[in-house]
């Protein structure tokens, strides 16, 4: 178990090394220029070079990163180009929101994708056909167009949620959670469906096997076979995937968050992006590349609780 | 590549890990594709669109970019086939001309992944060794990037260059191309006529044209359309968000988005687009799935329930005075039609309380289905024609699931043939006892504990309290078949059911679980019906054996009588194949040549 986790955190250093390596290594691939494109068509040359130095561009690629890594390791992501705030400050009070929705969605894709996999592995007939239908709609439905559906009929007909904004949990946990809703059901759309497919023919898979014809031989009732053993052996390669699945949902995140007006890590970047302000932006890929992290720990993690062999190993 | 595949497709990589197949021939292969409705209309789809794309200024006469400020947000008419938006700009002549940054975007990603993806998986699993460990780390790291995050740093360095961006998803996205077509080339690569290939001197560039590319088409192929579904996704959802294709030149994720500020007041205008959108991706991603179920043609044989006709069963009465279980005239057959099989053809069986009966057969005799039948057990795709079973005397309904699965455990328990497969490798030793005593019996905590030490006391476990605690993939075969001993004992049964119980496990450890049945048998004055394809069992253990061939009873008799004077001629042919019986430095005698010779004899 102990391996595993080392194995994952070792694994996670190249990785957020690369990502935040890439911006830097296509800065200097780049054809336009940073410095130019802040300044617009009027800058004078004197300007321009100014800048230059100001943000550190006319150094080499990798004295740039390493000063930008030996600076983010002490705990300063720099300043926004633009507005000249901390980098720092501007994640922090966004990471609370972005959190809550993947903390969710993970939830939400969890309980309903097995829960519909067993189901459809067990029925097969009708409920089998709408998880196929479901499927089908979370497979041609991005979850951009999903999330505008959820606002039509929840919020501009129904009135039952709000469209649009955040309330903060410590101004109104109600408020939070229904401001939540819409996002978090949007963006576990395709999820569900991924996990629900892929538990359905582990259920398939594992319901073949000896031990559950052994179970059944010495009397263990049908629910215990089906919710305990079958599932829990069908559940192995489900988790697997989910790590995959849920790094998939990041993107989604970004993408919601901009259709519910969220002031989260995504919409910020998308700003950052539109903006060219690459030193917030980098910040953004950083936070995005440790919750990557944070996720494949939690999967592993939760892969050795249900499986005896890694977790005594 | 960390968005995933199609749902529907569910993760499409594993699967095709699962099932490395080639596509099969590819005349027969194109017509079975279109025989599919939906990869016929996933196909049609996508080449309207892509005329609709290659045409779409001969198509509508409108300029995309054209307003009309006093012709905003009008519903459909004969000027305005799909009406207009805010702007008054037709909502049709947008669409048409929109796709075309989507199409370019698909083609430039997949072109990208293609030959990223075939290179790197190919060279991995042809060649091995270290390069295919680094490739696997780097498909490993790949995957774990959130895509959409590195493609905002390229769009904004790139000064929103839609070309950069696809070219990078197509990077991001060859780690999964590349880990299936390592996958398949792993495959190929241990097949015979490769090392066949390779030892007559056929180059590698050789080997790979000839004989590894044309087996990773089909899966290259199924990966690219469900890919292609992704980059609709990720191209459109960049241009929703107001990146990469700028304003006010349409784009279908500019057209959502135009679309998401009117929603209040003009809903209609995301039906079009959205439609548009979820079909495209649909296709691609019915395409892919398609063209996979048409390589793999997996006949998912549906559960057939077998249902015999549901009237009550005739009692047995010829049954002798000290039987305990009898089964009379027991059918089992596979398939329908034409295709059916009898499996087991009419067998009749009798077990005298605290005997010991061996079933004695080849494989696929039927010995192993009679057993199953007995606690409603058939496995998937047989079922029952006919058969009546008596216990104690009182009839059972072999068609009854609930009648059977009350005398699971309780009246009848069961030990398999491979130990290790019988036992739920999440849970321990001690779990699986537990749960068998507490389904039959009532007891607290402790007195359940003290039960689970006993019983594996009694099947010889010398520190039991240790072995409780233990998984499946912890203890050795012979223990496993002990531990299913244990829980077939569990609820004490009247009957103990045994599919070749010592056919899996070393030689050594055989004689010591068979000892271990003898004894039990003995001192719980249990009936035990073992099924073995070993004379050595049938003549340490059995009273009486009853000889299967090909699904019917030869004939049952008791175990000194069957050794001496055998009255069937394929029992003293099987007598004969037994190996014990061979002398050294003379082929062994195999049933096929024994039952040869009686028949040329008896001729």
């Amino acid at each position: 178990m102990l391996a595993t986790i080392r194995t994952r955190l070792l694994l996670s250093v190249p990785l957020l090394l690369i990502v935040t390596l890439v911006s830097f290594v296509l800065n200097s691939l780049s054809p336009s220029d940073l410095a130019r494109t802040i300044l617009g068509a009027d800058g004078t040359q004197e300007q321009y070079l100014a800048l230059r130095h100001e943000l550190g561009l006319d150094r080499s690629v990798l004295i740039q990163y390493a000063s930008w890594l030996g600076n983010a390791l002490g705990g300063d992501l720099g300043a926004s180009y633009l507005t000249k705030e901390r980098v720092l400050s501007m994640l922090n009070p966004r990471l609370g929101v972005t959190l809550s929705i993947m903390i969710g969605v993970m939830l939400v894709c969890v309980s309903l994708g097995l829960l519909f996999g067993v189901l459809s592995a067990l029925r097969g007939g009708w409920v089998g056909k709408a998880i196929d239908v479901l499927s089908l709609v979370g497979l041609m439905m991005p979850s951009f167009l999903v999330a505008l559906l959820f606002i039509m009929v929840f919020a501009v007909w129904l009135r039952w949620l709000p469209a649009t904004g955040y309330v903060m949990f410590s101004q109104d946990p109600a408020g939070w959670l229904a401001s939540l809703v819409l996002p978090i059901l949007s963006v576990s759309f395709l999820p569900i469906a991924n996990i629900a497919k892929q538990t359905r023919d582990g259920m398939n898979d594992v319901l073949r096997r000896d031990f559950i014809r052994a179970l059944r031989a010495s009397g263990v009732p049908e629910g215990s076979i089906i919710w305990k053993h079958a599932l829990r052996n069908a559940a192995l390669p489900v988790i697997t995937v989910l790590g995959l699945v849920m790094v998939g949902a990041i993107s989604g995140t970004v993408f919601v968050e901009r259709v519910f007006v969220l002031p989260g890590l995504g919409s910020l970047a998308v700003d950052a992006a539109q903006q060219n302000d690459i030193a917030v932006l980098q910040g953004a890929t950083l936070y995005f590349g440790l919750l990557a992290v944070a996720i494949n720990l939690i999967v592993d993690l939760s892969y050795g609780w249900l499986n005896p062999r890694v977790r005594l190993s | 590549m960390t968005e995933l595949p199609s749902p529907i497709a569910g993760l499409s990589a594993l699967e095709t890990l699962r099932t490395p197949k080639a596509l099969p021939k590819p005349a027969g292969f194109l017509a079975r594709l279109f025989g599919r409705p939906l990869a016929l209309l996933a196909v049609i789809w996508i080449a309207i669109v892509v005329v609709g794309g290659l045409f779409a200024g001969q198509i509508s006469s409108y300029d995309p970019l054209d307003q009309d400020l006093l012709a905003i947000k009008q519903l459909p008419s004969a000027e305005h086939l799909l009406g207009t938006d805010a702007l008054g700009r037709d909502v049709l002549s947008r669409l048409l001309h929109g796709t075309t940054p989507s199409l370019v975007g698909v083609v430039q990603a997949l072109a990208v992944v293609s030959l990223i993806g075939v290179l790197l998986g190919l060279s991995a699993g042809y060649f091995g060794g270290w390069w295919d460990r680094l490739v696997v780390q780097y498909v490993s790291l790949l995957q774990a990037i959130p895509v959409i995050v590195v493609l905002l740093s390229v769009l904004s360095i790139f000064g929103q260059s839609m070309s950069a961006a696809m070219v990078t998803l197509g990077i991001l996205g060859s780690a999964g191309v590349s880990r299936v077509v390592r996958s398949v080339v792993l495959g190929v690569r241990e097949e015979l006529y490769i090392a066949a290939a390779r030892i007559s001197g056929l180059g590698d560039a050789r080997i790979i044209l000839t004989h590894i590319l044309p087996r990773i088409f089909g899966p290259v192929v199924v990966q690219l359309a469900l890919f292609a579904c992704i980059t609709v996704v990720i191209q459109t959802g960049i241009n929703f968000l107001g990146l990469g294709v700028p304003p006010p030149a349409p784009s279908w994720g500019g057209m959502v988005f135009e679309a998401s500020a009117s929603i209040n007041d003009f809903p209609w205008l995301l039906l079009p687009t959205g439609s548009v959108l979820a079909l495209t991706i649909l296709s691609f991603g019915l395409l892919g799935d398609s063209l996979r179920d048409t390589a793999v043609e997996t006949w998912a044989a549906a559960a057939h329930r077998h249902t015999l006709q549901a009237r009550a069963p005739e009692p047995i009465m010829d049954a002798p005075a000290d039987t305990v279980l009898a089964l009379r005239d027991l059918t089992i057959v596979s398939g329908q039609g034409e295709n059916a099989r009898i499996l087991v053809d009419h067998v009749n069986l009798d077990l005298a309380d605290a005997e010991t009966l061996g079933i004695v057969g080849e494989s696929g005799s039927g010995k192993t289905l009679t057993v199953l039948s007995m606690l409603g057990l058939l496995p998937a795709g047989t079922r029952m024609t006919s058969g009546r079973m008596s216990l104690d005397g009182k009839t059972i309904d072999l068609c009854n699931q609930g009648q059977l699965e009350a005398l699971r455990g309780g009246t009848m328990g069961m030990i398999f043939q491979e130990p290790m497969a019988a036992l739920d490798p999440c849970f321990t030793v001690g779990h699986h006892l537990a749960e068998v005593i507490r389904r039959h019996k009532r007891g607290s905590r402790t007195d359940i504990e003290r039960q689970i030490i006993a019983l594996l006391h009694q099947v010889r476990i010398a520190n039991p309290e240790d072995v409780a605690r233990r998984y499946p993939h912890q203890i050795s075969g012979g223990m496993a078949q002990r531990v299913g001993i244990a829980r077939a004992l569990a609820a004490e049964p009247r009957i103990l059911l045994a599919d070749e119980p010592t056919t899996a496990l070393d030689v050594t450890v055989q004689a010591e679980i068979l000892e271990l049945l003898r004894a039990l048998s003995a001192s719980r004055n249990m009936a035990v019906v073992i099924v073995t394809h070993d004379w050595g069992v049938v003549a340490d253990l059995c009273d009486r054996a009853m000889v299967l061939y090909q699904g019917r009873a030869l004939e049952t008799a008791s175990v000194v009588d069957l050794f001496e004077k055998p009255s069937h001629p394929y029992t003293a042919a099987l007598l004969k194949a037994n190996p014990h019986g061979a002398k050294p430095g003379e082929p062994l005698p195999t049933i096929e040549e024994t039952l040869r010779s009686i028949q040329v004899g008896a001729g």
